[in-house]
């Protein structure tokens, strides 16, 4: 299998959202149209290692452009920067990736969430809404404040845009109330939520995935072979 | 106004060092300010300078820059570090994100619990050398060339040069099955900009000890 050159992204991971789902929304907030293969069996996997595909031996992996990118910020970033959403010179390129490694930090909370136990999942929990209402939303909350534009860096859409308005309907499925202390952030919720690519992303039958449940883990513990 | 970039972190390691060993690579003289109590970490806080409330900070061109990645990348793109082209970036960036899961691991070791230290050392160099110095050790090897990007010198050889000395530091001999990586680290090290930083006197931190980790720890309220 040839990575495509002029057809569709293709992206290696499994059924679910992990460290894929923020790729997925980028590509689809930019309009660009992905097909996806889904890791189930732990052949799939060592047929994609012993093929070579695999720079580090982990997914994300997207065929994209004649290259099999892997590493989930490499290939946002390439993403971004091809659908010019990654700024307009090196100083607006410093401030989205601010933005969106506070965004990633936040969602990596969430993300492990699901694989705790009970217990933990409650100190989690805490955390979560700790970070989100202490260290990251009162930041964007801020921004959007000072300068009463639509979008983080100002009167232009960014990947930075697209990252937010992920992690706060992820902290929203953790804490609905989330957003109870950040006016500007349930506007620019409302605004971004009606961008056309994004407002179609988010309808049913879109390639968004669900939140992470047992069978998601069970699989990931296959493929990977872990206790 | 000073021009020079401005880094504020402990006096040590860290994730700081990667932003060391880039500014100097490209030939940027910079400042430091170190960190040493809980009280100097509070003000910046307070005082707005931390976006996360994190460090590292760097202050440079009239902004106050914080999140590793994102100083980084800056200081590629500005310096011409970061490759010609987008798929050069992307490839870049790959080796970059390599480079980093090394010092991710390098960076928790000196806070390991001293009786787990020898097991953690074993477990970080097999990760090193199975699945991260074979890929830059066969992508030279492949292409031949001195770099390991497009012909020239990149932000992903600096990272590379360092995570290969940082890992010599835990098992001295782990470059013995990897031919194409010590000739790199002998091209590499021979770039004058890079050959100055390791010379004794250099803004180059020494390996964590048990000061550092103690003021990290305090700094920090790490239990």
């Amino acid at each position: 299998m040839n990575p495509t050159m002029a057809g569709k992204p293709r992206l290696y991971y499994f059924n679910g959202r992990g460290r894929m789902e923020s790729i997925r929304w980028l590509l689809a907030a930019a309009g660009v149209e992905f097909e996806e293969v889904f890791l189930e069996t732990r052949q799939q996997y060592e047929k994609l290692l012993n093929d070579g595909f695999l720079l580090f031996q982990q997914v994300p992996m997207v065929e994209i452009d004649g290259m099999r990118l892997v590493e989930t910020r490499a290939i946002l970033s390439y993403i971004a920067a091809k659908h010019n959403l990654y700024g307009r010179d090196i100083k607006e390129r410093a401030i989205i990736d601010m933005y969106v490694e506070g965004t990633i930090d936040l969602m990596a909370i969430i993300r492990v969430h699901f694989k705790l136990s009970p217990k933990e999942k409650e100190e989690n929990l805490k955390l979560i809404i700790e970070r989100a209402t202490k260290r990251y939303f009162p930041v964007y909350e801020k921004v959007l404040k000072d300068h009463g534009q639509h979008f983080l860096l100002g009167t232009q859409f960014t990947w930075a845009d697209v990252q937010l308005i992920e992690a706060i309907l992820m902290t929203e499925e953790k804490e609905p109330d989330i957003l109870s202390e950040f006016p500007s952030l349930q506007a620019f919720k409302a605004r971004i939520c009606e961008i056309p690519t994004i407002k179609k992303f988010l309808q049913p039958g879109s390639q968004r995935k669900p939140p992470p449940d047992e069978k998601l883990l069970q699989t990931a513990n296959r493929v990977f072979n872990r206790k | 106004m000073s021009e020079k970039p401005k880094l504020t972190y402990f006096n040590g390691r860290g994730r700081m060092e990667s932003i060391r060993w880039l500014l100097a690579a490209a030939g940027v003289e910079f400042e430091e300010e170190f960190v040493d109590t809980k009280e100097q970490y509070e003000k910046l806080c307070k005082d707005g300078s931390l976006l996360f409330d994190q460090l590292p900070l760097v202050e440079m061109d009239g902004m106050k820059l914080v999140q590793t990645r994102a100083i980084l990348n800056y200081i590629a793109g500005k310096y011409n570090l970061h490759g010609k082209n987008l798929k050069d970036r992307a490839r870049i960036d790959m080796y970059v994100e390599g480079t980093m899961d090394i010092f991710q691991m390098i960076l928790m070791y000196p806070f390991t619990p001293p009786e787990q230290k020898e097991k953690q050392a074993v477990k970080i160099i097999g990760k090193i050398t199975e699945r991260y110095f074979p890929v830059y050790e066969k992508d030279l090897k492949k292409h031949g060339q001195d770099f390991l990007v497009g012909n020239s010198v990149s932000y992903a050889d600096v990272q590379l040069l360092e995570a290969i000395f940082a890992t010599e530091e835990i098992k001295p001999d782990v470059l013995e099955q990897f031919p194409q990586l010590q000739g790199f680290k002998a091209r590499i090290s021979n770039i004058p900009t890079i050959k100055k930083f390791l010379q004794p006197g250099s803004q180059k931190k020494p390996p964590a000890d048990a000061t550092y980790v103690a003021t990290v720890l305090k700094i920090l309220k790490i239990e």
